[in-house]
């Protein structure tokens, strides 16, 4: 693929974040190292091992969207709709370009709408199946932001959803530039999960891989040697992608470029082969055509476990050299994100190429020495990047690494 | 006659609203009887939702086939009341 001379840019971001709601709101507030990690409030966390969580502050779903989406919407869809806008507003695409065969949207999703499914189940078991909503047989599932954000925008191209847990965000962004290359004019893509309610929190913690610390300074420290698992977010990015030169001749101003893929799996465990992850980092390379020592900044999965962080910065090594290259994790101001994670990490080294800078890794003071790992803490690091590599897991085995390119004019930021 | 017995398009409207949302530019309170679901920009899920919250409000069972049958409020008035064995105030 990199023989082509086809070319995906993403025109436009939309962000909505624990740390931050809107693009700049979001940035200003990861430049200046601040988290949106803090103590549930959705719902009383008191009776759960894992009470912290990246929720999403100030965002009143009425003020974004008309009232006919109300009753039939989860919050994650709420959210996902919202940062949608921003994206497409952000690409200064409007009819034209949007209503037409040629516009699609992938998105990805972790666990579909776990609040409304929530409150319909109980209204089930407590009270009967004639006061389930009938809006339930959609606002739950998992391709459901993809289908209202196309309904919402009159999008009729290629869509579609991909579930792979926190890859899943990254797996969604190549499949919509693979529909580029066969022949879609605009995708909108990325992805925005949300699972903040009893059930979806139970979901969480069943995994064994939340962190139970109760002070945000200390529950999410990946690559320090206290490292005790991840706090959970909501929240993400969508994108908007177009083929550059189709992008160009409107008038649109690139981010930068999506330059490289590669999804891998894991092998069973007691598998005497090793995680896939290199194979992925190598594969996107591939597909980007460039070689380690192209690439200016890592942004990590971050796992935030002892074992997970060892085998993602053994990778690094392997492939970068030991403290190769600058890794951060943002992410640690807005908890993991599942499919949001991906795309957000997206949208923030796309923010890092216009700026040129690489936004820090909050809470890791220093990163465990036996990882050796170049890791950007404390402060963000004022160093112009071109080409950054996100990496992001998926429970289970998920593997994925995306490789995007700086525009060749800098893009100034916005008035 | 009851309460129950005596639905009016308000009613029909409110359910509607309270269902499946309002806005999009399109005043519910001016005369919308016999104007289609589909032209207030409701689809079939919202006729659903309202005949679900209708069923529940006035505990009575207006039958699967009302939201096929249903194509306008004035229509589902009418389906609401004949499922309540009572007459239709239209009057405000």
């Amino acid at each position: 693929m990199s023989g082509t001379a086809f070319t995906t840019v993403v025109t436009g971001v939309g962000v909505v974040a624990p740390n931050g709601l809107g693009t700049e709101e979001y940035w200003a507030a990861t430049l200046r190292g601040e988290s949106g990690i803090r103590r549930l409030t959705r719902f009383d966390p008191a009776q759960y091992p894992s009470r912290l969580a990246g929720e999403v502050t100030g965002f009143d779903p009425a003020a974004h969207l008309p009232d006919r989406l109300l009753p039939q919407t989860d919050h994650m869809t709420r959210l996902a709709l919202t940062a949608a806008d921003l994206a497409i507003l952000d690409a200064g695409a409007g009819p034209e370009e949007l209503h037409t065969f040629g516009a699609g949207v992938v998105t990805a999703s972790a666990s579909g709408g776990f609040e409304f499914g929530q409150r319909e189940l109980e209204n089930l078991w407590s009270k009967g199946n004639e006061y389930v909503s009938a809006y339930q047989s959609f606002a739950w599932f998992y391709a459901v932001n993809t289908g209202q954000i196309s309904i919402r925008n009159g999008m009729r191209g290629p869509s579609g959803v991909l579930v792979a847990d926190q890859a899943g965000g990254l797996d969604a962004v190549a499949h919509a530039r693979r529909q580029l290359r066969g022949g879609a004019s605009l995708m909108v893509t990325g992805g925005v999960d949300s699972a903040l309610c009893p059930w979806g929190w139970t979901a969480q913690i069943a995994t064994g891989l939340l962190s139970t610390s109760e002070d945000p300074a200390r529950a999410f420290t990946p690559f320090a040697d206290t490292a005790n698992g991840y706090v959970a977010g909501e929240g993400g990015a969508i994108l908007v992608l177009e083929p550059e030169e189709s992008a160009r001749a409107r008038g649109a101003r690139p981010y930068g470029s999506v330059a490289g893929h590669a999804a891998t799996f894991d092998p069973p465990p007691g598998s005497s082969r090793g995680p896939a992850l290199r194979a992925a980092i190598l594969g996107a390379l591939a597909d980007a055509g460039c070689t380690p020592g192209d690439i200016d900044v890592v942004y990590a999965d971050a796992a935030g476990l002892p074992d997970k962080d060892a085998a993602e910065a053994a990778a690094l090594c392997e492939v970068f050299g030991p403290h190769g290259v600058p890794v951060t994790a943002p992410k640690t101001m807005t908890g993991r994100l599942y499919s949001g994670g991906g795309p957000l990490d997206l949208a923030t080294a796309l923010l890092g190429f216009r700026d040129g800078v690489i936004p820090p890794t909050v809470n890791v003071a220093l990163p465990d020495p036996a990882h050796r790992i170049d890791l950007v803490t404390r402060e963000p690091r004022a160093v112009p990047t071109r080409t950054a590599l996100a990496l992001a897991r998926g429970y289970g085995g998920f593997n994925s690494a995306m490789v995007l390119r700086a525009p060749v004019a800098r893009r100034t930021p916005h008035q | 006659m009851t309460a129950q017995e005596f639905i009016t398009l308000q009613d029909i409207v409110r359910a509607l609203r309270a269902a499946a949302g309002a806005g999009d530019g399109i005043d519910l309170d001016g005369d919308i009887a016999d104007v289609t679901f589909s032209e207030l920009g409701y689809d079939s899920i919202a006729v659903l939702e309202t005949v679900g919250a209708l069923e529940r409000e006035y505990g009575f069972s207006m039958g699967d086939e009302a939201v096929q049958e249903a194509q306008t409020p004035g229509q589902l008035l009418r389906l609401a009341v004949e499922a309540a064995g009572g007459v239709a105030g239209l009057a405000a």
